[in-house]
C-alpha cells in the first residue's frame, strides 16, 4: 500500500477515535434505589407513593448529550402507598388496572433547551408517555448527570459509566383514563411525578 | 350487664385514642407501611423502601368510636335490674 493511501486511512483513523459513541445505559438497578414518587392531593392527606420496578435502556453521548434517547419502563404493579386500601384502589381496574396495563411508559422523541455544564445536562424532554394504555405527547424537563468512571463505586469489580436522571412534572389522570370526570372532590386530577433513577453502562 | 357493655364501651374508645395517641397521633389514613429512605452516596438518589409498621389514623380512631358507640347501643337491650321496693298493699 502507498504512502498516499496509508496517510489518509491514519487521519480517519484518529478522526473516529474523536467521537465517542454513545453509551447504552440499562436502568435496571440491581441496587434497588431507583424510584418514581407520585402524589396526588386529597382532602384528609396527599397521596403519597412511589414504584420501584424501574427498567428501560437510554442511549447518551457525552460528547453530544442533545442526542439523548431512549425508554423508561415502570412496572406498575410495583406502585405502592402505606395504606392497603389504597393501595388495592389504586391497583384495581377502577384506577390504574395493572393486570390490564402492566406498564408505564416514556419514550424520548426529542431533546430542545440542551445545556450541559461539566457533567451535568438539563434539557426539555418531548416524548411519548403512556399510561393506562393511552398514549401523551409530554414534554418534561431532565437534569442528565454523567459520571464516568463510578459504575465501580456501586457495583464492585465492574467497570463503567453511570447515568443519573431526575426529572419532575405533573400529568392529569383524565388525560389517561383514569377515572375521568369522577372522584375530583377525593383526589385531584394532578398527579406530581419525580422520578430519580441511576443507569449503568459497563465497559466490556 | 348494661353496665358491663358500657365500661367495654368506653374502654375500646379509650385504648383506641390511647394507641392513637402513642403511635404519634397521625391525622392522615392507617398506614400498615413507612416509607423509609436510604441515600445512595454515588448517585445521590434517595432510595425508598417500605418498612412494616402498624401507624393509625383517624379511620381507626373513627372505627373504635362507633365500635364504643355500638358496645353502648346494645347495652340499652339489657333491661334494668328491678329493685326491690317496698309495696303499699295492706
Amino acid at each position: 500500500m502507498k504512502l498516499t493511501h496509508i496517510i489518509p486511512l491514519i487521519s480517519l483513523s484518529l478522526t473516529m477515535a474523536g467521537y465517542a459513541a454513545p453509551e447504552s445505559f440499562d436502568f435496571k438497578d440491581p441496587k434497588g434505589v431507583n424510584n418514581a414518587v407520585f402524589n396526588l392531593d386529597a382532602p384528609l392527606e396527599s397521596v403519597n407513593g412511589s414504584a420501584s420496578g424501574i427498567s428501560g435502556t437510554v442511549s447518551f453521548d457525552p460528547e453530544n448529550p442533545g442526542a439523548t434517547s431512549g425508554k423508561i419502563v415502570v412496572a406498575t404493579e410495583t406502585m405502592t402507598v402505606p395504606n392497603p386500601m389504597q393501595k388495592e384502589h389504586l391497583h384495581s381496574a377502577n384506577w390504574l388496572d395493572v393486570a390490564k396495563y402492566p406498564e408505564i411508559t416514556f419514550e424520548t422523541k426529542s431533546l430542545a433547551n440542551v445545556k450541559t455544564d461539566d457533567n451535568v445536562t438539563t434539557a426539555d424532554v418531548t416524548g411519548t408517555f403512556t399510561l393506562h394504555g393511552v398514549s401523551k405527547e409530554i414534554t418534561v424537563p431532565v437534569k442528565l448527570t454523567y459520571l464516568k468512571d463510578k459504575l465501580s463505586a456501586r457495583v464492585p469489580k465492574m467497570e463503567g459509566d453511570l447515568l443519573v436522571i431526575r426529572a419532575s412534572f405533573s400529568i392529569n389522570r383524565e388525560d389517561f383514563d383514569i377515572q375521568k370526570g369522577k372522584f375530583e372532590d377525593k383526589v385531584s386530577p394532578t398527579v406530581n411525578l419525580t422520578l430519580s433513577i441511576a443507569g449503568a453502562s459497563p465497559k466490556q | 350487664m348494661r353496665r358491663a357493655l358500657r365500661l367495654l364501651a368506653a374502654l375500646v374508645i379509650l385504648a383506641a385514642a390511647i394507641i392513637w395517641a402513642a403511635t404519634g397521633g397521625n391525622r392522615g389514613w392507617t398506614k400498615t407501611s413507612v416509607p423509609v429512605k436510604t441515600l445512595d452516596q454515588v448517585t445521590g438518589i434517595e432510595g425508598i423502601t417500605y418498612q412494616p409498621k402498624f401507624l393509625p389514623g383517624v379511620d381507626f380512631l373513627g372505627a373504635a368510636f362507633a365500635g364504643g358507640v355500638f358496645l353502648a347501643g346494645v347495652s340499652f337491650i339489657f333491661r334494668k335490674p328491678k329493685t326491690n321496693q317496698p309495696t303499699n298493699n295492706h
